[in-house]
């Protein structure tokens, strides 16, 4: 086997990518342990179970890729089966046909017992499958295998070795395999989303899994938060609280729960926005007169620098992937548009032209584009603007759309609307085609953003 | 006298009453309050046995800011759809609050921004601080001092109608003027 290609090691503490099966000589594997700070940090934080989010896809992509995910050998005795969330985040995703696994005698858990004619039958065009056994240490080792079902080969294999309480993420990181070698594109199952829930004058910031499982309150108030936006290791959330009868930006720690103020200067402080080194935020600041924008230490220390000049209301800062340039809103021409300034000095140029209030810009990881609000009449919809073509796409048709955010692979955006009165999160993929509604059991969810891919 | 000296024990205390901070301020699950509800609570002046008090020129008792015949009661200014003007109708309220702070140079207040809910928090949160601005900026030429006054904004956040209607945005594109002991 080959132990250099490919391997791949995160969270769950191990991964091991398994040889083909003509391959098959274990004795090679290497383990590599990882610390698992997001499962640890956040279960340190964790106050009452939360009001779930359940999702549900409201439209579907064009072609779907047919796959059958074949029940794990002794899985059935686990607290979490895997399987199960491993087909509803593939589902969910809009991109995968979930094609029937059962009634297969005997189940597949092994390359060699793979019937593929049969499987072929039933339509699948790749097939999952996998085994779960006790480790001597007391976790599971959990190995699974992406097989192909038309040339009959191995797309996939790895080994987790995980503890009860990872068997959750360790479904979603499989399900991120599969996605990978079936789309090409890296899967976002196994990273978390945050938001502010809003019950009667309760507001409550949370961080939940992509899926909406395992939902907690990190923070809680009596006065309004807003805008969380996730520091790049996805360990800290900056936001903004209303307690000191004020808005004022905080960054709070998700591992130890400590929070600073780190800006609270005279008059408001919001629109908090990372640097991709996690080192600076830059911050919406009055305290010279007006909204502008300023960059300041994330830890808080030392003087904020002045980013923008100008009579105008300057706010909604986002860096871009490089950490060179800020996206930010601006009405210095009038109304509110979007315009882009080099984070070294330089003057702003405005990038949106289509439209009367185009704000809320949030570059794609990938940088290629951005998300931002545009108001189209009385309507506020996700659109997206291609920086190299300058072409712009409304992806959703909703009246009062907020806040968009990409996934860590820049292919599907998260944003808050309002159903029934009711304020709920919801994705659209980037081309417009998948949508998906996540619904709260109760309060208003609003202000999402979505977390990065951590330790990959 | 008796009866005057009641009088101002009762407006001393409803004074006193009014600035008990709210059940919604109270405890919110956060650490690092910081000042928040940290404002002290205005003690009534009680007079332990017979004292004389004159009366003021005005002949009212109590705290001008309080009094609802006073203008300085009036603690509000509405603005237009994406509008940061100060229209005629509020002005008298500005410049009395501008006067009552030239007049006592020590006291401090915050003008509190707001917006509707339409469009961005963030940007609503900044037309908030516009406004706010445009407050102080009057308030400044009448005689107040940039010392004196802290301009904030509650952007869309702190809606004092909740409705989704023109009737209630126009409610919330407000600036609202707070002393420290309200």
């Amino acid at each position: 086997m080959n132990p250099d290609a490919n391997w791949w090691s995160h969270r769950p503490d191990i991964r091991i990518k398994l040889p083909a099966f003509h391959q098959k000589k274990m004795k090679n594997l290497k383990t590599i342990l990882l610390p698992c700070l997001l499962s640890l940090g956040l279960f340190l934080l964790a106050q009452n179970a939360s009001a779930q989010l359940r999702i549900e896809v409201v439209g579907g992509g064009a072609t779907q890729i047919p796959v059958a995910i074949a029940p794990f050998r002794a899985e059935e005795g686990l607290a979490q089966r895997l399987t199960p969330v491993v087909m509803a985040d593939l589902a969910r995703s809009g991109l995968f046909k979930i094609v029937d696994a059962g009634g297969m005698n005997p189940v597949p858990h092994e390359p060699e017992q793979v019937n593929y004619a049969q499987w072929r039958a039933r339509g699948a065009d790749a097939v999952v499958i996998g085994a779960v056994t006790k480790a001597p240490d007391g976790r599971y080792d959990i190995r699974f295998r992406v097989m192909d079902a038309i040339k009959q080969t191995q797309i996939a294999g790895f080994v987790y070795f995980a503890t009860e309480s990872q068997l959750r993420l360790t479904a979603h990181k499989i399900a991120d395999v599969i996605y990978e070698k079936l789309t090409g594109d890296p899967g976002v199952f196994a990273t978390r989303i945050t938001y502010i829930v809003k019950r009667g004058p309760r507001y409550e910031l949370h961080v939940a899994d992509a899926d909406g499982f395992g939902a907690q309150s990190v923070l809680a108030s009596n006065e309004p938060i807003i805008s969380p936006a996730w520091s790049p290791d996805g360990t800290r959330l900056a936001y903004v609280s209303f307690e000191q009868k004020k808005p004022v930006v905080y960054v709070q720690s998700l591992t130890t729960g400590s929070r600073q103020a780190v800006a609270a200067f005279r008059g408001s402080n919001s629109a908090p926005a990372w640097s991709p080194d996690g080192r600076q935020l830059a911050v919406t600041l009055t305290r010279d007169g007006g909204s502008q924008l300023f960059l300041i230490n994330a830890d808080g220390s030392g003087a904020p620098s002045r980013l923008t000049q100008s009579a105008a209301i300057d706010t909604e800062a986002n860096f871009s992937p490089d950490g060179k340039s800020i996206l930010f809103t601006s009405d210095r021409g009038g109304g509110p548009q979007i315009y882009r300034i080099p984070v070294g000095g330089g003057a702003p140029q405005r990038v949106t032209f289509e439209g009367s209030y185009n704000v809320s810009p949030r570059h794609s990881p990938d940088g290629r584009s951005f998300t931002f609000i545009q108001r189209n009449g009385s309507r506020f919809n996700v659109a997206v603007q291609d920086f190299a073509t300058r072409q712009v796409q409304v992806l959703t048709e909703g009246g009062v759309d907020e806040s968009p955010s990409f996934a860590p692979n820049s292919k599907i955006i998260l944003y808050a609307t309002e159903v029934g009165g009711r304020g709920i999160l919801a994705a659209v993929s980037s081309d417009g085609r998948i949508k998906q509604r996540f619904t709260a059991d109760v309060g208003d969810a609003r202000e999402p953003a979505w977390s990065p891919v951590v330790n990959k | 006298m008796k009866r005057i000296l009641t009088a101002v024990l009762a407006t001393a205390i409803l004074a006193a009453c009014s600035s008990t901070p709210t059940k919604e301020q109270d405890g919110a699950a956060v650490e690092d309050r910081g000042a928040a509800g940290s404002q002290p609570v205005t003690k009534p002046p009680v007079a332990t046995g017979p004292t004389t008090t004159p009366l003021d020129p005005k002949g009212v008792s109590g705290n001008p800011l309080k009094d609802p015949s006073n203008i300085l009661s009036k603690r509000s200014v509405y603005f237009e759809l994406d509008s940061n003007v100060v229209k005629e109708e509020f002005k008298p309220v500005v410049s009395a609050h501008a006067r009552y702070l030239q007049q006592n140079r020590s006291q401090k207040m915050t003008v509190q921004g707001n917006a509707d809910e339409r469009g961005s928090r963030e940007y609503n949160l900044a037309l908030g601080q516009r406004r706010a601005d445009a407050v102080k900026q009057m308030m400044q030429l009448l005689g107040a001092q940039s010392e004196q006054i802290e301009t904030v904004s509650f952007g869309e956040e702190k809606p004092k109608a909740t409705g989704h209607d023109e009737a209630s945005w126009s409610e919330n594109r407000r600036a609202d003027l707070v002393y420290p002991n309200d």
